[in-house]
């Protein structure tokens, strides 16, 4: 079965969505990430969406999904690389992805995530949050 | 008076296919110049009702057709299925409801992202959903 | 009915000269002002192509309905002139006076020939005028057309002059707005703050409403929306300028600011975006 890839970048994962994403896509993606989350003990996740042409309320239920089940394993969600378009119609559409960080695109996204784990880049092992 | 330029009918009955009615949706809005925000509305709200369609009306047909009334051009899209049907249509526009695992956002939002949407639905007979966005 | 269609069609190829000559001479002076502004040679040919599609059109279709196909090339003809003159600025009447002087032109030649016999002078005069008329109507819808499209190109030349993002600092940006915010330009404006915003990588946007006279809901929900799109993107949004009256009407209306940053002025907006990108502003040594 067509997979999303998921790449390891240090203490963090990273997707990058850039297909059409049809519902068991989005249904594996949820699994593979929280598994991933799991066994490498990630503290947090980026999902590339620049490429995305629309977030509908399903993929917005899975964008919030995957930022709840993995803040469960103590991790971060961040979506990075939203369009304009893609933001306008999804505060017309009445989606506001409440609990989900954003960001302008991946390198943003790494940034807010140490500050939110408050690592610098060179200490990305072991520090607790703490909250 | 109105006219119809161009129109295509899809059988919309899995996920896979509803990607396939949004790429045709998409299409169509290029082909009459929408901007990309008015696009991405078009085919957002395409998701959602095509979606509607599948999880609660077993599928149905996507009709995309492109509409002249006078100098005013158009793109329509009419989802029609022969599901069980819509008991509270009042209800079901309203903000937040659900009766699947949605949020609630699919009609009353597909709903602000046109210009113009009807609805018309009989128990046991089928759902109709048409909207219209004007360029 | 027949006979009237051909005696003046037949009339109007015959003496087509002598009627292009009178026609032209009581247009130019209908346009005394603007006689400059056509090169009479061109009107002269474009009025002899009129007169020639004229007589074909009616030569092979009823005179009732200009809509007809038949009609095709004398419509034409007339959209042109038409178009072209609205967008150089005639008036209306101007415009129009070029089917209605035919019609005075073709009235005196129907006169000098069948001024001996009154009731095929009335048989032809009625129906001349009627799709003289018609014509002349045509006229007038094709220029008021063009005067919309000429009012709406410049519409979308003032929004795009009036909404300017401006890069105040790297990762921050100011929005200015100035006069009167309707639903349409507000759209047209959050959207290029939001372009602005992927383009130039900015964290920080701030909208300053400073400018703006009044704020209706329509408006305000633009903005909480404007601001909401912004957050999906990554960046945050500040509104400044929020006029003592403004922030009254806006919370008068009902609409609920408090899930957005402001503050009453751009510096002090520009002070919360420096701090929000952790920076700061130093005074080196004594001003």
């Amino acid at each position: 079965m067509e997979r999303i890839p998921i790449i390891k970048m240090g203490p963090f994962l990273l997707v990058t969505i850039q297909v059409d994403m049809h519902d068991r896509l989005v249904m594996a993606l949820q699994e593979d990430l929280t598994e991933l989350v799991s066994a490498t003990g990630a503290r947090g996740v980026l999902i590339d969406i620049s490429s995305l042409d629309m977030v509908d309320s399903y993929i917005g239920r899975m964008l919030g999904g995957i930022a709840s089940i993995t803040s469960l394993m103590n991790a971060y969600t961040v979506v990075v690389g939203m369009q304009p378009a893609v933001a306008i119609t999804m505060v017309e559409l009445g989606i506001s992805l409440q609990g989900v960080m954003t960001a302008l695109n991946v390198e943003k996204g790494m940034d807010l995530l140490r500050a939110t784990l408050m690592i610098s880049p060179d200490q990305d092992h072991g520090i607790d949050r703490e909250e | 008076m109105e006219s119809t330029v161009k129109s295509d009918t899809l059988v919309v009955k899995n996920p896979q296919e509803i990607i396939l009615a949004r790429q045709k949706v998409r299409e169509y809005a290029r082909l009459l110049g929408f901007n990309l925000v008015d696009q991405t509305k078009l085919i957002t709200a395409t998701s959602e009702l095509a979606r509607n369609m599948v999880e609660y009306g077993g599928g149905g047909i996507v009709v995309i057709e492109l509409i002249y009334v006078r100098e005013h051009r158009g793109l329509r899209v009419t989802f029609e299925d022969q599901g069980p049907g819509i008991a509270d249509l009042e209800m079901a526009m309203q903000d937040g409801f659900t009766t699947g695992n949605g949020l609630g956002h699919g009609l009353p939002g597909a709903k602000r992202l046109v210009n113009e949407f009807e609805i018309d639905s009989k128990i046991g007979v089928g759902t109709r959903v048409s909207l219209v966005r004007w360029v | 009915m027949e006979m009237a269609k051909a005696n003046t069609i037949r009339l109007m190829s015959e003496k087509m000269d002598e009627l292009l000559q009178h026609w032209i001479e009581l247009h130019l002076t209908n346009l005394s002002l603007r006689k400059d502004m056509i090169g009479n040679e061109n009107l002269y040919r474009q009025s002899k192509d009129f007169i020639e599609a004229f007589v074909q059109a009616a030569d092979g279709a009823d005179l009732e309905d200009i809509n007809r196909v038949e009609w095709t090339s004398v419509r034409k003809i007339l959209a042109e002139i038409s178009t072209n003159r609205s967008r150089q600025g005639y008036s209306p009447s101007e415009t129009a006076s070029y089917v209605f002087t035919l019609k005075e032109a073709l009235f005196r030649l129907l006169q000098k020939e069948y001024g001996l016999q009154p009731d095929i002078l009335i048989q032809e005069t009625l129906t001349i005028s009627k799709i003289l008329d018609k014509l002349g109507l045509y006229t007038f819808e094709t220029y008021s057309k063009a005067r919309e499209e000429v009012i709406y190109r410049q519409q979308q030349e003032m929004l795009e002059l009036s909404t300017p993002v401006i890069r105040l600092w790297d990762g921050i940006l100011a929005l200015p707005l100035i006069g009167t915010l309707d639903s349409g330009r507000t759209q047209v404006v959050m959207e290029n703050l939001l372009r602005g915003i992927l383009s130039t990588n900015s964290d920080v946007a701030i909208l300053d409403i400073s400018g703006v006279p009044t704020v209706d809901t329509l408006v305000a929900q633009h903005i909480i929306k404007t601001v909401s799109a912004a957050r999906l993107m990554g960046a945050e949004c500040i509104i400044s300028g929020i006029r003592p009256e403004i922030a009254q009407t806006i919370v008068q209306l009902g609409v609920d600011l408090s899930m957005v940053k402001t503050r009453a002025t751009l510096a002090g907006a520009l002070k919360l975006a420096l701090d929000m990108r952790k920076l700061t502003i130093v005074q080196i040594g004594k001003a």
